[in-house]
C-alpha cells in the first residue's frame, strides 16, 4: 500500500490539527521513516506489529490511539531537501539513538516532537518553561550555538540534572555548523524526599 | 487498625481486593501496559483537571492502551490554577493548555465539570458525588485536587480590612468565582506590604506595579482591571524572615519586575548575600547577581518623584501582629508590626532558618493599609478520607503517598505485629496534594508523569491489587455512577462535558474579541451555565 494511501485512511482517526496539512504529514512521514524506522500509523483492525518491526520506543501509532494530534501538532518541521541534510542525534533516557536527517532552520523541540520522542515543550516553545531541557554532549557544537540568553539561562536554572552544556531544545536552531550534533535528554526523575515537604 | 476501619466502610469492595490480588497479566508489551486486564479496560477516574490532573491522565492514557479516564472537576470549567493561578501577564504558560486540550478530545476521556466529589458544591446547579462512589465504579482513582486553602499567620488583626491573603487576591484577578466580590480597597493609601518572598509574593507585587494598560491586553478579569486602574499603591514592601539566599522566588520572576519600565527597585541589603557569589551554584549565583544589581530606574527621592512607583525585598522580618490606626477607623489595617530575626547557622546557608534577633531595635513597623499574606497554599483532605481509612499528612499538607509514584501509603499490620507501609490498592495522587504547594507547572508535570508511570507499570505488572478488578467484577465509570447516584434524572446538577467547556470558551473568547482581549472570563458560575441555555 502506497504511503499517502496509508495515511489517507488514518487521517480521520488520528483528526490532525486543521493547521497540518495532509501533504505536510506525507512529505514529514517520508522523509524521517527512514532515519528513524519508525513505523506508519496502522489501520486499528491490523494484527499487532511483529518484533521485528517494532521501534524500542513508543511509536507514532501506540502514541496517537488515545489522542487528537498527539504530539505532531507541534512539530513544524520542513523535511530537508536533498542534498541539504543536517543530522542530529537524540540519545533518549533508555539510551537509544535516534538519529534524523532534519533541515536547516528547525528547532529541536519541533525535531523531537515531529518524531515522538518524549519532550514535552509545555509553553509550546515559547521559553517560559524548562520542559524541553536537552545537554549536548560534545562541548565543541555547544560553543557554536549562539549564547543563551538571559530568559533561556533563568528558565534552565529551574531545569532537573542541569549541566554546563545544557540548553532549552526549542531555543537551539540548527544550522550548517551544527551538522552532526548530539544531545542527551536528561533524567528527570527524582525521589521526592520528606525534606521537599519542609 | 486501619484496614479493619476501611473494611466496616461503605466500601468493603475495594479493600477486599487487598486481600485477594487480582489475576495477573500474561504478556507486557514492550512500551505500552496491556489495555485490558481479562478483557477489561483500565477505568480511571482523576479528580481534578489542573496540570496534575491532566498530565497524569496524559501519560496513563499513553502508556495503558485504551484507558478509559473520567475527570472530574468542581468547577464548570477545567484547567486549575493554569486558567486561575498563573499570572494574566504570562500567556506563554498556558500553553500547555494545548496538550489538555489534546487529550481531552481522546474518545476514551470524558470530563465532568461542575461535579465536586466528597465536598458538597457550593451553588445550587453543581453536582455533589461521593468518594465512596467513586470507588466503587473504577480501577483506579487520581486525587489532583490541588492546595484549595491557604496558610495563615495566626497572629493578631489578621482578619482587619485591608489584610488579604494572596490567594484570594490572585483568585480575585483571574476570575475566580469563589474570589469574584473581593473588591480589594487599594486606594487608603500609596504603600503596601506583602508577606511571604514566594513567585505568587511576586506576582502581587507585578500586578500592583505594573502598568494597568499593559494588563488590559491580557485576560485578567475586567473587574481587577478597574480596580487597579484606581489603585493608589506605589511602594511595594515584599516582606520575608530570612534572606535573599534563602527566598523561594525564581530569578525569572525577579528578572521581571527589574524590568518593569520605570519601577525602581530598593536595593538590596548587600550583608545578607555571601561575599564571594562567583563561588555559588550557577542558580543561585544568577539570582545574587541580579539583586545586586538592581533595576536601571532609580529609586525616587520622596520629596521629588513622589508618583515614581518602586519596590524592595525586605529581609530578616516576622510579622507579630497587624494593627489598626490608633486614632482612625478601628476595623482598618494601618500599621504592620514586625519583630526582627537573625539567620542560623549563617545568612550565606541556603537552609538557614530564622531566630529571633538580639539586636537592641528588635521590632519594626510598616506602615501601610494594605497587606497580603503570602505564606504558601495548604491542600486539605476530602471530607470521607477519615471514615474511609485514607490518611492525610496534616503537617505536610498532602495525602500520605510513596513520594514518587504518588501511591497513596497507609500503616498496615503485618503477620508478626509490625507496623509497616503499604499502599491502597488503585489510589494515587499527583500535584501540590502529592507533593505540596510549591514548584512551577514543570515540576508539577514531572510529578504527575511519575504518577502515571506508577499507575501503567502496576496494571501491568504482575500482582497488583486494583479496586473492582477480582474475578468476574467490572466497572463502567461514568456510567456506573451515574445510575447509582442519580445525577441525570433526580438530581437537578447541569453536569458540564467537554463540549460544553468549548461553548464556555468559544463565549469568553468572543466577549474578549470585543474588548480586544484574548479572552473575558465569566466570573459567575451561574453566567458559565448561562452559556448553555
Amino acid at each position: 500500500m502506497s504511503t499517502p494511501k496509508l495515511l489517507a485512511q488514518a487521517l480521520p482517526r488520528l483528526r490532525l490539527a486543521p493547521r497540518r496539512t495532509a501533504g505536510s504529514i506525507v512529505r514529514h512521514v517520508r522523509c524521517y521513516t527512514a532515519a528513524t524506522a519508525a513505523p506508519l500509523p496502522a489501520a486499528p483492525s491490523r494484527p499487532a506489529q511483529s518484533p521485528m518491526r517494532r521501534a524500542p520506543w513508543p511509536t507514532p501509532m501506540q502514541r496517537r490511539t488515545f489522542s487528537a494530534s498527539a504530539t505532531v501538532s507541534h512539530g513544524h518541521v520542513e523535511p530537508p531537501k536533498p542534498g541539504e541534510e543536517l543530522y542530529v542525534t537524540f540519545i533518549d533516557k533508555e539510551g537509544a539513538e535516534h538519529k534524523l536527517a532534519v533541515s536547516s532552520g528547525d528547532n529541536l523541540l519541533d525535531i523531537a516532537q515531529a518524531n515522538d520522542l518524549e519532550m514535552e515543550g509545555a509553553c509550546g516553545g515559547s521559553c517560559a518553561c524548562s520542559t524541553c531541557h536537552v545537554i549536548v554532549t560534545d562541548q565543541e557544537y555547544y560553543d557554536k550555538m549562539p549564547e543563551p540568553d538571559d530568559d533561556e539561562n533563568d528558565m534552565l536554572d529551574l531545569a532537573f540534572g542541569l549541566q554546563e552544556t545544557s540548553r532549552l531544545g526549542c531555543q537551539v536552531v540548527m544550522k550548517p555548523e551544527l551538522d552532526g550534533l548530539r544531545v542527551k535528554l536528561p533524567s528527570m526523575t527524582r525521589n521526592l524526599q520528606s525534606s521537599d515537604f519542609k | 487498625m486501619l484496614l479493619r476501619r476501611a473494611n466496616a466502610g461503605p466500601c468493603a469492595t475495594w479493600t477486599r481486593t487487598l486481600k485477594a490480588p487480582s489475576t495477573p497479566v500474561a504478556y507486557r508489551s514492550l512500551s505500552t501496559a496491556q489495555s485490558t486486564r481479562d478483557g477489561r479496560p483500565f477505568r480511571l477516574a482523576v479528580i481534578g483537571s489542573g496540570p496534575a490532573g491532566f498530565y497524569t491522565a496524559y501519560r496513563a492514557m499513553s502508556k495503558i492502551q485504551d484507558a478509559k479516564v473520567d475527570m472530574y472537576e468542581a468547577l464548570p470549567v477545567p484547567f486549575g490554577l493554569v486558567r486561575f493561578g498563573v499570572a494574566p501577564d504570562h500567556p506563554e504558560v498556558k500553553n500547555c493548555q494545548e496538550k489538555f486540550e489534546e487529550v481531552a478530545s481522546s474518545p476514551n476521556f470524558t470530563f465532568i465539570g461542575n461535579v465536586s466529589i466528597g465536598t458538597k458544591s457550593d451553588h445550587p446547579d453543581g453536582g455533589t458525588i461521593p468518594l465512596a462512589s467513586i470507588l466503587r465504579h473504577y480501577n483506579a482513582v487520581v486525587f489532583s485536587y490541588g492546595a484549595a486553602k491557604d496558610r495563615t499567620l495566626g497572629i493578631p488583626g489578621e482578619d482587619l480590612k485591608g489584610v488579604y491573603s494572596a490567594r484570594e487576591f490572585v483568585g480575585w484577578y483571574n476570575g475566580l468565582p469563589e474570589h469574584a466580590n473581593l473588591a480589594p480597597d487599594l486606594t487608603q493609601g500609596d504603600e503596601a506590604v506583602i508577606i511571604g518572598q514566594g513567585n505568587v509574593a511576586l506576582d502581587v507585587a507585578r500586578m500592583l506595579l505594573e502598568d494597568v494598560d499593559v494588563l488590559r491586553k491580557s485576560d485578567i478579569a475586567e473587574h481587577a482591571i478597574e480596580t487597579l486602574s484606581k489603585s493608589k499603591v506605589k511602594r511595594v514592601h515584599i516582606v520575608g524572615r530570612r534572606g535573599p539566599m534563602q527566598a523561594a522566588f525564581t530569578i525569572k520572576e525577579v528578572r521581571e519586575l527589574m524590568r518593569l519600565p520605570g519601577v525602581a527597585f530598593h536595593p538590596v541589603d548587600t550583608s545578607l548575600i555571601s561575599p564571594d557569589p562567583k563561588s555559588l551554584p550557577r542558580a543561585p549565583r544568577r539570582l545574587m547577581d541580579i539583586l545586586l544589581k538592581g533595576s536601571p530606574s532609580n529609586p525616587p527621592s520622596t520629596s521629588q518623584q513622589p508618583q515614581k512607583k518602586s519596590w524592595s525585598l525586605d529581609f530578616l522580618l516576622s510579622p507579630t501582629a497587624f494593627l489598626p490606626s490608633p486614632t482612625g477607623t478601628p476595623t482598618h489595617l494601618a500599621t504592620t508590626h514586625f519583630s526582627r530575626t537573625t539567620l542560623s547557622p549563617s545568612p550565606f546557608d541556603p537552609k538557614a532558618y530564622a531566630l529571633p534577633s538580639s539586636s537592641p531595635s528588635q521590632h519594626t513597623n510598616i506602615s501601610a493599609p494594605l497587606a497580603f499574606r503570602s505564606i504558601g497554599y495548604r491542600s486539605t483532605p476530602l471530607p470521607e478520607f477519615a471514615p474511609l481509612g485514607i490518611p492525610f499528612n496534616d503537617r505536610w499538607g498532602v495525602i500520605s503517598n510513596d513520594g514518587l509514584g504518588g501511591r497513596v501509603r497507609h500503616e498496615e499490620r503485618s503477620p508478626d505485629a509490625a507496623m509497616e507501609m503499604g499502599t491502597f490498592p488503585g489510589l494515587y495522587c499527583a500535584g501540590w496534594v502529592k507533593r505540596g504547594p510549591t514548584g512551577v507547572i514543570a515540576t508539577t508535570m514531572e510529578d504527575a508523569f511519575a504518577t502515571g508511570d506508577a499507575i501503567a507499570e502496576d496494571w501491568a505488572g504482575r500482582g497488583r491489587p486494583f479496586l473492582n478488578a477480582g474475578d468476574g467484577e467490572e466497572v463502567s465509570g461514568w456510567e456506573g455512577v451515574k445510575a447509582e447516584v442519580g445525577l441525570d434524572g433526580v438530581g437537578k446538577a447541569r453536569v458540564v462535558d467537554w463540549e460544553g467547556w468549548r461553548r464556555i470558551d468559544a463565549a469568553e473568547r468572543e466577549r474578549g474579541r470585543r474588548v480586544g482581549k484574548e479572552r473575558e472570563k465569566f466570573t459567575r458560575i451561574g453566567d458559565m451555565l448561562a452559556v448553555l441555555g
